[in-house]
């Protein structure tokens, strides 16, 4: 039990101006909800932040088991945040099992608040304790609020006559009124999502509102000492404008409609689905009048089939999946390829190979992105940095699919697809506008359309299927680069597959150099990376400056073809550490285009890296 | 098919310049003709017609076609089909396909395209083989064919591929022979029927399976080994000695002999097209007691897919504004000063 002598001592020497708080139970127990809403708040109130939700495979896992334990962790402050937080500084444990596989996480001397009414002997016998560790004296590096919030809940929601298990449903949301005072937030956000998620269930509302009112109230009255008082961080520094939070999926999906808006195309969107990216699925198909048609089909192949046969009928075809289905969709990217239709393939990166880690994160495809398919068959690929990142980058996908007549792979993953970090709404009008126009011309008498007649940048006419005089075929087999018929001969074959890689190439003509994020070019070392690896990167060079190391952050969006600078630039370093959550495999790409000695770091444990591991390793590459 | 303006064409417009490169005598020499021959009758425009196949020796079909065309890859013209279908529901789409693409590698969309009822036609050419990759045993070859893959012929069971299509909810499902007269006729009628219509065309592949419908589709004896469906007339055959009738015993269909033409007193079924019972019993007769059912089998319509998707789309998008700069600014907001 909470003793009034508690305080807390937070341990934290880099950085005072953010906490990390994590919200860790049971599957059931409603976390990423209280993670989400509490984020929202967090949001409201005008502090940065970055989220890391963590759930289990499973939709129902066992009740109180290990493996069924749900985290959501956020980093907030009055700072720039780039990531979720190496270590949380507040732990919330709804039972047993989420305090056991959370607690090594916690930085010493940080919070645990554990709800003492879950922690019966069958729970504890669940998560393999022989003792109860909120008694039994072994979480003494950490301070400790041990409350029976079960208990609690149950008497704040008793007016409303709810079964023993409905009432214990709101447990979330007491927990949840004691993180709002702790941290000094309004409850009202809440208050109106909650009446507008009750809608129909009124009781259930008030219900939830009385035990997030009651969880404030007992921050409020109850004697938690000093230490406990509420913590109000400042508003961080941003620019001016509208904000909202927003997750990699919302924001891909945005980014998508609004590509192409400004393509001036009607949108296809062939899904099947597969986590992570059925979100994607779930927001386009809400968004009809924007010309989306969305189509959820029996497979993968049927997925990405379907947007290609709608490219091919004159609208802007996208796919979407993460690993598994990408590789099956391998053989229709080609087909997309070969026949140069557009295409966006979005590609929600998790654990793999195989099934793999399907709920947890990974940069598993890069190499699947660059080089996975038969023949050659290179693809413009973008890498999406962080959810406020991917609005912009699925618009430059649409972009460079319809200019170059090709497909594009847009790669994030199953950790910005989740995580919600705010952003600032931009001005659409700001975007130039890539309108397509179709090809039209009907060839004059004795004359024969050629559909592989180029334009400058070597793309083929998109001309669809209606247009009188313009007749043709199209398909998997190499065609001829002056008719367009069938064409097996040796010489056709080599110049269509040097002219197919030389469009692509060509895509670095019109995108912009690559810059440098933190540091110069005449730093020792440079930190390249790639994807959602660019906040613990970030933070990490960052501190290493601060220590006066000689260290730059390099952060590639276009994946392929590089920037046309990104050789000279890596050059110019005497070290290169190319961190990345696989075996290596933007380091392989690296030293095949470059000839650079790019060194690994490499983490594939479904987490993302953590600050102080990058930190390590800039320490090491620059002593050794 | 859909609504369109009838175009006046003639055979020579729907003959591209490609040279055919079947085998010569392969029965995909005419049902392309036959094909090439309906489009005038069909008052249809080769502008607005998409030919669409997989892989497989029928699937080289678009090629020969002077319309928009698009030989995809091995079992997935119907997925790319679906989008060209919904992206633009004014194209007249046609698929190609063979035993192999249709029913083995692409039997999951054949499936889901019929289900779903997308509004297009779509031709299977089976001629039991794998013709293209040199002749193994494909999902149709009849047990016990020898291929280079079975050299001791073949274990497993064939599929018949419009008890699949039926199985699998085609509204409108026919039979046909490569060099049959009446193929035109079967074509008029599936694309008169607005939904998927499913034509199974028995096709000779004169190299690796030559002549392994001779049984049924030689014309001597096709008037015992040919029973054509003609929709509100009694299925008769033997010219007219014989008819099919419904055994209430065995809830099958039996051969009956008819005598003095009285097919109402052997009790010779009426032909519904309508009827999907019926058609379920016609396309699963065992051949050799029974004779091949031929011509339009089933022609029910039912909604289409695609019409579904449009209405949907508009009903959703009504009253909308469909404002790019507001949907992204939804949800909870806080201004920075
Ligand atoms: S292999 Fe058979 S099906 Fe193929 S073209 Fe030759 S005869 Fe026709």
């Amino acid at each position: 039990m909470a003793s009034a002598a508690q305080t807390i001592e937070r341990n934290k020497p880099e950085d005072s101006g953010n906490v990390v708080v994590r919200f860790a139970g049971d599957s059931g127990d409603g976390m990423q909800l209280t993670g989400g809403q509490f984020t929202l708040s967090t949001a409201l109130a005008g502090n940065d932040l970055a989220t890391f939700p963590d759930f289990p495979a499973e939709i129902r896992a066992p009740q109180g088991t290990l493996f069924g334990v749900s985290a959501f962790q956020i980093n907030f402050g009055s700072r720039a945040i780039r990531t979720a937080g190496d270590a949380p500084d507040v732990l919330v444990a709804m039972n047993p099992a989420a305090l056991k596989t959370n607690l090594a996480d916690l930085v010493e001397g940080g919070l645990i608040i554990a709800d003492s009414g879950s922690f019966s002997d069958r729970n504890l016998s669940k998560a393999g304790y022989d003792e109860n560790p909120l008694e039994d004296g072994s979480l003494a590096k950490w301070q400790l609020l041990s409350l029976d919030m079960s208990q609690m809940t149950l008497d704040a929601v008793k007016p409303f006559g709810l079964g023993n298990k409905e009432a214990l449903r709101c447990k979330n949301m007491w927990t949840l009124g004691l993180a709002l005072w702790l941290f000094d937030r309004s409850r009202q956000p809440i208050v109106d999502w909650l009446n507008a998620k009750f809608a129909k269930n009124p009781v259930i509302a008030e219900a939830n509102i009385a035990a997030l009112n009651a969880g404030h109230a007992y921050g409020e009255t109850a004697e938690l000492g000093v230490g406990f008082a509420p913590r109000s961080l400042d508003a961080a520094p941003a620019a001016p404008g509208l904000y909202r939070t927003i997750t990699g999926a919302e924001a891909i999906s945005l980014g998508l409609v609004a590509g192409a808006k400004l393509a001036k195309l009607p949108m296809f969107f062939g899904g099947y689905p597969i986590t992570p990216a059925s979100a994607i699925l779930h927001h386009l198909s809400r968004l009809k009048q924007f010309g989306v048609t969305t189509f959820q089909a029996e497979d993968e192949i049927a997925a990405i089939g379907a947007a290609i046969g709608a490219s091919y009928a004159g609208s802007l075809g996208v796919t979407s999946s993460s690993g598994p289905g990408i590789a099956l969709k391998g053989e229709a990217m080609g087909l997309a390829f070969i026949t140069e239709l557009p295409l966006v393939i979005v590609n929600s990166q998790r654990g793999g190979p195989s099934t793999g880690l399907p709920t947890k994160t990974e940069q598993s495809d890069l190499y699947q992105a660059v080089y996975g398919r038969n023949g050659d068959a290179p693809l413009p690929v973008i890498a999406v940095r962080s959810p406020s990142d991917a609005f912009e980058c699925a618009i430059e996908a649409c972009r460079i699919a319809t200019r170059f007549m090709t497909p594009v792979m847009l790669l994030t993953d199953g950790y910005i697809a989740n995580a919600a970090e705010p952003w600032k709404i931009p001005d659409v009008s700001d975007f130039d506008e890539f309108p397509v126009e179709f090809y039209t011309a009907a060839p004059g008498e004795g004359e024969k359309f050629n559909p592989y007649q180029r334009d400058e940048k070597l793309a083929r006419p998109w001309v669809k299927p209606g247009t009188p005089g313009l007749m043709h075929r199209i398909g998997g087999i190499e065609k001829s680069s002056s008719s367009g018929n069938i064409d097996y001969s040796p010489a056709n074959h080599q110049a269509m597959t040097d002219i197919r890689a030389q469009k692509v190439l060509n895509v670095a003509d019109d995108i912009p150099d690559q810059e440098i994020e933190l540091g110069d070019a005449t730093d020792t070392l440079a930190l390249v990376g790639w994807g959602s690896t660019y906040g613990p990167i970030h933070q990490a060079v960052n501190r290493a400056r601060e220590k006066g190391q000689s260290v730059a952050q390099i952060h590639i969006r276009h994946i392929w073809p590089l920037p046309k600078n990104l050789g000279e630039l890596l050059k110019g370093f005497d070290k290169i550490l190319v961190p990345e959550m696989n075996k290596g495999q933007l380091k392989t790409v690296l030293r095949d285009q470059y000839l650079v000695d790019a060194q690994p770091l490499n983490k594939v444990s479904g987490q993302p890296f953590r600050i102080r591991e990058i930190e390590a390793a800039i320490d090491e590459a620059l002593d050794g | 098919m859909n609504d369109m303006t009838p175009v006046e064409t003639t055979l020579k417009d729907w003959e591209t310049d490609q040279e055919v490169r079947w085998c010569p005598g392969c029965g995909d020499y005419a049902i392309l003709k036959a094909v090439q021959r309906t489009m005038p009758d069909l008052g249809a425009d080769p502008a607005n017609t998409v030919f669409i196949s997989g892989i497989g020796c029928s699937s080289r079909f678009p090629y020969y076609m002077e319309t928009y065309g698009f030989h995809t890859i091995h079992g997935r013209a119907p997925t790319v089909a679906t989008g060209v279908k919904l992206a633009n529901p004014d194209l007249d789409v046609w698929i190609v396909t063979g035993d192999g693409d249709g029913l083995s590698i692409g039997g999951n969309h054949t499936m889901h395209v019929l289900r779903r009822n997308l509004d297009c036609q779509i031709l299977l050419f089976n001629n039991e083989i794998y013709g293209l990759t040199k002749g193994q045993y494909s999902p149709t070859s009849r047990s016990g064919t020898r291929s280079p893959s079975t050299p001791f012929g073949s274990v497993d069971r064939p599929i018949s591929p419009c008890a699949f299509a039926l199985g699998s909810g085609a509204r409108f499902i026919a039979r046909g022979i490569d060099v049959h007269k009446n193929l035109g006729n079967t074509f008029k009628e599936a694309h008169a029927h607005r939904g998927a219509s499913f034509i199974e065309i028995f096709q000779n592949c004169i190299v690796y399976n030559e002549d392994v419908f001779e049984d049924f589709v030689n014309k001597k004896t096709a008037p015992e080994t040919q029973v054509w469906a003609v929709h509100g007339e009694p299925l008769l055959f033997a010219n007219g000695e014989k008819g099919l009738a419904l055994d209430a015993d065995t809830l099958e269909l039996k051969v009956v002999k008819v005598i003095d033409r009285d097919w109402q007193g052997a009790g010779v079924m009426i032909h519904d097209q309508t009827n999907r019972s019926l058609a379920m019993l016609l396309v699963q007769m065992p051949f050799g007691e029974f004779p091949m059912a031929l011509g339009t089998l089933y022609n029910d319509p039912a909604p289409t897919f695609d019409a579904a998707v449009m209405a949907q789309n508009a009903a959703a998008s009504e009253g909308k504004d469909a404002n790019l700069q507001a949907l992204i600014s939804q949800g909870q907001t806080w201004t920075v000063e």
